[in-house]
């Protein structure tokens, strides 16, 4: 029983990643899980996909938006991951636009939380959703006048020494050379 | 004879509302004298955590309502990025402090998938025991909460007296009562400690008493029902179009759960029905999280009873010191008490995560969902509504 319902939803992943192949020239299609694909869409037709995705096969549930830094490329990957409740299967749609010009389509029409996820990705990454409902507003951080900070070339470490006062008498380890001296003898 | 008026059923005036501009926004003149500007937080004891939520009021009915929070960011997602595998661990689980250990259990699952390590089924009887034991605790605070918000104080003390004892068997197993960094990558740390079982079954004989009591306290109570019953209706079409998982998703009638949905651990071993109401009020949810409780105090037995003696408790892994994941991405998830709670890893294959992302039912419930069923309710409902849709600050900021 069980091993016909992973058949079947191997089979129904299989046309749904055949129809919006054969609909938006979609790239790097990896499969995580029987029920967890990532595939990736060019930067134009990612908003349409999803909003395919949405109205016409099932992917009624939105899990999350979230981008990741590649500063070697030059590039920023977002990653919308849209459920299908019915079916059970996840897939979560990459796109890459540049780090130079980061601006993207605002998708906050199709579900009310993508909102809140493009003004944090606008603060914390720089990514700019022109059009979406108070994107330039701050949301975790305030007053923040150093370069967006969750990307890649904002030093954590740097900021923090040179933003807070140092307590005197206290020792700084780098930990992984801390746990190489103490714990593995 | 002049017919006298009921002032407690007195309609509000509409005309004082604010009408919306042409851009959408709404048009509030606070030198207008007809609203008033509020902020519930950030200290405030009627809120959950460090969250503000400004107000603008019109007499005593909300007219509009902000989610601020950033009170708590510590920026764990960019910190992991500088540490090994290993060292996230301790960071990861401070991203949600109710329920730690989900986060130990997400990350420890993400490398294992990415690495392909099959982790042991007695690990995966452990990690399911810990997982539901972090439920019972953080329901052990939310069910008597929901109590608290309307002064019903008395079942916030019992539960902060169970939640300690369950705190206590947490401390005898990992060695630590509120975060406990047991689910390594792999496996678990240790094996239960004897005469464990016995002791829990003490433990969750008394939370059995609780569960009486609070049924007393709660719902055949008139003033529980009165302030609960019809506040803070969620739509059942509002589930999909905001993004609401979890109990407040059961209580509008979805029977949606992650471990039915998508098995994980040892989920598909244990015999359970998802829980499930359709008023999708306050009091509905409050319901739902009572039977939520119920129900975890019978997994964790089904648990003890089912679970194997003994057996390996870890998989083989690579030096954790220069462990380098392979390049990939992926997306898992765990139902915890609040909902769907998922992480999002990208390795590059290095030593060091490029990003995780934490997928905390929190975003939607106390930002969208919250601003959006704030609206029109009455001022002394706030706290009520809030405490109902469960809201965890620091799964919001990370």
């Amino acid at each position: 029983m069980e091993k016909k319902n992973k058949s079947s939803i191997v089979n129904i992943k299989s046309s749904i990643i055949d129809d919006i192949k054969s609909r938006f020239e979609i790239t790097d299609i990896v499969h995580r899980r029987d029920n967890m694909t990532f595939v990736t869409c060019e930067k134009q037709k990612t908003i349409a996909l999803i909003t395919h995705m949405k109205t016409n096969l099932g992917f009624k549930h939105f899990v999350l938006l979230t981008a990741v830094d590649w500063i070697e490329d030059g590039k920023f990957q977002l990653t919308y991951i849209l459920n299908n409740p019915k079916q059970k299967l996840d897939i979560a749609v990459r796109t890459m636009i540049s780090r130079e010009e980061a601006t993207m389509e605002t998708a906050h029409k199709l579900w009310k939380q993508i909102a809140t996820y493009q003004r944090e990705l606008k603060e914390m990454f720089g990514i700019d959703f022109p059009g979406s409902p108070r994107v330039d507003e701050n949301f975790i951080l305030e007053g923040w006048n150093d370069i967006p900070p969750y990307r890649r070339d904002f030093d954590t470490k740097v900021y923090a020494e040179e933003t807070f006062f140092p307590r005197p008498g206290r020792k700084t380890n780098d930990p992984a050379e801390y746990m190489k001296k103490n714990l593995h003898k | 004879m002049k017919e006298q008026k009921n002032i407690f059923n007195r309609q509000p005036d509409r005309s004082k509302y604010p009408a919306k501009k042409k851009n959408g926004k709404l048009d509030i003149d606070l030198s207008s004298g007809k609203f008033v500007k509020l902020w519930h937080g950030p200290n405030h004891p009627g809120v959950t955590g460090n969250m503000a939520i400004e107000l603008t009021l019109s007499g005593d009915e909300i007219v509009d309502a902000k989610t601020h929070v950033g009170y708590l960011h510590r920026g764990f997602e960019k910190l992991m990025e500088r540490r090994l595998w290993i060292q996230c661990f301790p960071t990861c689980i401070r991203m949600c402090v109710a329920e730690p250990d989900y986060n130990e259990y997400l990350l420890a699952k993400s490398a294992e998938e990415l690495s392909g390590i099959e982790v042991p089924e007695m690990a995966e009887w452990l990690r399911t025991l810990v997982l539901e034991m972090a439920r019972l605790q953080s329901l052990l605070r939310t069910v008597p909460g929901q109590a608290g918000t309307l002064s019903l104080g008395i079942g916030v003390q019992w539960g902060v007296y169970l939640r300690d004892l369950v705190l206590d068997l947490f401390e005898e197993l990992t060695g630590g009562r509120v975060y406990h960094m047991y689910i390594i990558p792999g496996g678990v740390r240790g094996l239960l400690p004897d005469g464990f079982k016995k002791r829990m079954e003490e433990v969750l004989g008394k939370i059995d008493e609780f569960v009486k009591n609070i049924e007393n306290l709660m719902f055949n109570n008139i003033v529980f029902k009165k302030r609960t019953k019809g506040v803070g209706y969620i739509k059942p079409s509002w589930v999909n179009k905001y993004g609401i998982v979890g109990p407040n998703a059961r209580a509008a009638g979805f029977k949606r759960d992650v471990r039915k949905d998508y098995p994980y651990l040892v989920y598909d071993k244990l015999d359970f029905d998802i829980t499930h109401e359709t008023d999708s009020d306050i009091f509905a949810r409050s319901m739902i999280r009572k039977k939520e409780l119920v129900l975890t105090l019978d997994l964790i037995r089904q648990i003890m009873a089912k679970m194997p003696k003994k057996g390996d408790i870890k998989a083989q892994t690579p030096n954790v010191l220069h462990w380098k994941i392979p390049a990939g991405e992926t997306y898992v998830r765990s139902e915890s008490s609040r909902g769907e709670y998922g992480f999002y890893t990208v390795s590059d294959g290095s030593t060091k995560p490029r990003r995780i992302n934490l997928r905390g039912p929190s975003y939607t419930h106390a930002v969208v969902l919250l601003e959006k069923l704030l609206i029109n309710a009455n001022i002394a409902d706030v706290h009520s509504i809030m405490v109902s849709l469960q809201t965890c600050p620091p799964e919001i900021e990370r």
